[in-house]
């Protein structure tokens, strides 16, 4: 790092990775700005761990380049790069207390005194006076935080996260986010942290993208891809959706006029990603309201009748699921405030959204309706 | 058994309650079970021991015909470490040179074994215990042949000048240790490829992305975490190593004799037992000696 680059950017160009005949990663292209906290979000087998395999360099890509500044560091030894990985299993030496495994790089690289830096690490990761003890004699989050150590003392341009939080139960899992983002702010390295889970990602990441089959769906802002999906993948992936298969007919004083299941519609221009032919009228389940009858629906608002079928009252919200008039089953969670009354299974209901809440995706001519079942959880119905 | 089970809980106890007698069962069981191996090993290992120990102190002018005195006849201790002490030398100097081999060799073997054989790796641990299917003797005399002078090998070595035109292999110090090296190598792949088989590759990718070279990662993660195996493995080479007397026998001559063929012929060609028995203790001694050393500085609290 002789000479500075203009911008420590981490950018993957035309990035594949192929095993075989199966494509890992397919032409990839992304950039993750200096400092910024990037979540590689995906089901297992979407290609984000490899991606992230590739930036360490204990995977060579196929074809392309993984770009620090300007500096093509694709084929380097993963040793020679200034990368430094938080490994899913942590992967910490077992025969080395947790004083040596904290220094283990900086000894490699031939610093000499290292205790005031392991200490000041061990202390950021709140871990004083465990220098001692070997790993085996650490719960999963203190070993959790230890690979943190470990890597962060090198002080890398880059720090690569594989699922670090998934061996922690959901306290610990929860506590341990809000402690990496604050690591995170304090230190000011990039981080690109890979994840199954979409909280996870919400939480803690500037930019998200979205990965599914080797490449990415959407890469934008946590909320930006939450209110206004790329795809119907997105939209079901990161939360659910109710997606109504429908035809747009083009835009019409600044609103795309859709017609689905013999009914109008209409949204507004600015979040239809297609006003023509095919799509997919998207209305996420927290932001449909449930009334008992039609003339109960404010003015300016759109509808769509049904009998409630299933209603799960989770705490915090109810989540019901409301058959349609053409068979199809939409999800509606209602914030249990106490505004509005629960309304039983079997009685006919109403629901109601404003369309500046409704999107339109591109949709193809065979796909038909697509509404999530209802989860246990309440995945990302905080709005 | 279940008498000897009832026998804590009934003493002066109100009635006995299950429990209680399950513990009581609970503590013999361990002894019980330990039973049949301290047995065998007090009458077919520490009586005779002891017996030897004996017969190392019977007085030296005596002999089998004649029968032995009990003199305390510690002075043939350093009598037999006078007339012998090179052959001791010899010993530990050919075993260590063949476990410096043996280790050249069998560190790569069972770590290839280990980390890239694949699917492979059963049937190349299946090749590496072969050989034992045959005896020890079968497989000493077989080099006997190979290295013979004239055998193929030699008049090869002869014709490309790396052997003097009257060189030998066979009957040289080279045949010896070859053949410890080679005798004994399973015994120091075993131990070597299950510590390595455990080795968790992922610790080798977390070293190389902490800036450890391959050499580097050799030296700070693989070595110490197969030191377990590698411990045992040097141990199960170099004792049975140090007292083995077949090679010299097979493969050398009198000049390449080791302490094992001087315990040998006091024991059954002289028939001097005082000697024999006092040379055996010897052996062992200066064994268990190297090996506390060793370990002291190998410093593997798996191992002790």
């Amino acid at each position: 790092m002789t000479r500075e680059t203009p911008a420590g950017d981490l950018r993957l160009a035309n990035l594949t990775k192929r095993f075989g005949i199966f494509t890992a990663v397919d032409d990839l292209s992304l950039t993750v700005p200096q400092g910024s906290f990037f979540a590689l979000l995906g089901a297992s087998g979407c290609g984000k761990t490899t991606t992230l395999r590739m930036i360490a360099g204990l995977e060579e890509p196929t074809s392309g380049q993984v770009l620090l500044g300007d500096r093509d560091i694709a084929r380097l030894r993963p040793y020679k790069r200034p990368v430094n990985t938080v490994f899913q299993s942590y992967a910490l030496f077992p025969h080395l207390n947790i004083f040596e495994n904290v220094a283990f790089g900086l000894r490699r690289r031939g610093i000499r005194s290292v205790d005031d830096e392991v200490l000041r690490m061990l202390s950021l990761v709140q871990l004083d006076g465990y220098g001692n003890r070997r790993p085996a004699q650490l719960s999963g989050g203190q070993q959790q935080r230890v690979a943190l150590a470990r890597a962060l003392i090198n002080q890398p341009q880059v720090l690569l996260l594989d699922e670090p939080l998934g061996a922690l139960d959901l306290k610990l899992r929860r506590q341990m986010q809000i402690e990496l983002k604050r690591i995170q702010t304090e230190v000011g390295i990039t981080f690109v942290h890979v994840t199954h889970d979409q909280e996870e990602a919400m939480t803690m990441a500037d930019t998200v993208a979205v990965m599914n089959a080797g490449r990415i769906e959407q890469l934008g802002a946590p909320a930006d891809i939450y209110e206004f999906p790329a795809t119907a993948f997105v939209a079901n992936f990161l939360g659910q959706s109710n997606l109504l298969a429908g035809e747009a007919a083009g835009t019409a004083g600044g609103e795309v006029a859709v017609t689905a299941h013999d009914a109008r519609f209409s949204v507004p221009a600015g979040r239809a990603r297609a006003d023509r032919g095919p799509v997919h009228l998207g209305v996420r389940p927290e932001k449909l309201q449930l009334v008992g009858s039609a003339d109960q629906v404010p003015a300016g608002q759109q509808h769509v009748t049904g009998v409630v079928t299933d209603a799960s009252y989770v705490g915090v919200s109810t989540q019901y699921l409301l058959r349609t008039g053409w068979g199809t089953e939409l999800s509606v969670f209602t914030a249990n405030s106490g505004a509005v009354a629960q309304v039983p299974v079997g009685s006919e209901a109403v629901a109601y959204w404003d369309p500046r809440h409704a999107f339109l995706l591109p949709r193809d001519a065979a796909d038909s309706d697509r509404t999530a079942p209802v989860v246990d959880e309440p995945v990302g119905a905080s709005s | 058994m279940t008498v000897l089970a009832q026998v804590p809980t009934g003493s002066g106890q109100p009635p006995p309650t299950p429990p209680a007698a399950r513990s009581g069962r609970h503590r013999l069981l361990p002894y019980l079970l330990l039973l049949p191996g301290a047995a065998w090993l007090l009458i077919f290992f520490g009586v005779p021991l002891l017996q030897l120990a004996a017969a190392s102190l019977y007085d030296p002018s005596g002999s089998l015909s004649t029968g032995y005195a009990m003199t305390w006849a510690f002075g043939n201790y350093p009598d037999v470490l006078q007339a012998y002490w090179p052959q001791f030398l010899r010993s530990f100097g050919y075993a260590g040179v063949a476990l410096v081999l043996a280790l050249l060799l069998g560190y790569p073997l069972a770590y290839a074994i280990a980390q890239k054989a694949g699917r492979w790796k059963n049937l190349l641990l299946v090749c590496v215990v072969a050989p034992m299917f045959t005896s020890f003797l079968v497989r000493t005399l077989a080099w006997k042949t190979i290295l013979s002078d004239n055998g193929a090998l030699v008049g090869v070595l002869r014709d490309v000048h790396l052997l003097a035109p009257d060189g030998r292999l066979l009957a040289t110090p080279f045949a010896v240790v070859l053949g410890l090296t080679y005798n004994f190598l399973p015994f120091l792949v075993l131990p070597l490829y299950a510590s390595l088989e455990r080795l968790d590759h992922r610790l080798l990718e977390a070293a190389s992305d902490l800036y450890a070279s391959p050499v580097q990662a050799f030296r700070r993660v693989t070595l110490p975490l197969s030191m377990p195996g590698l411990v045992a493995g040097t141990l199960l080479f170099f004792i049975p190593a140090s007292g083995d007397y077949i090679n010299a026998e097979l493969l050398g001559t009198p000049n390449e004799y080791m302490i094992g063929n001087v315990i040998d012929s006091a024991f059954l060609v002289r028939l001097d037992y005082p000697q024999g028995a006092a040379l055996s203790f010897l052996l062992m001694a200066a064994i268990l000696a190297v090996v506390f050393g060793y370990l002291r500085r190998a410093g593997t609290e798996e191992v002790l």
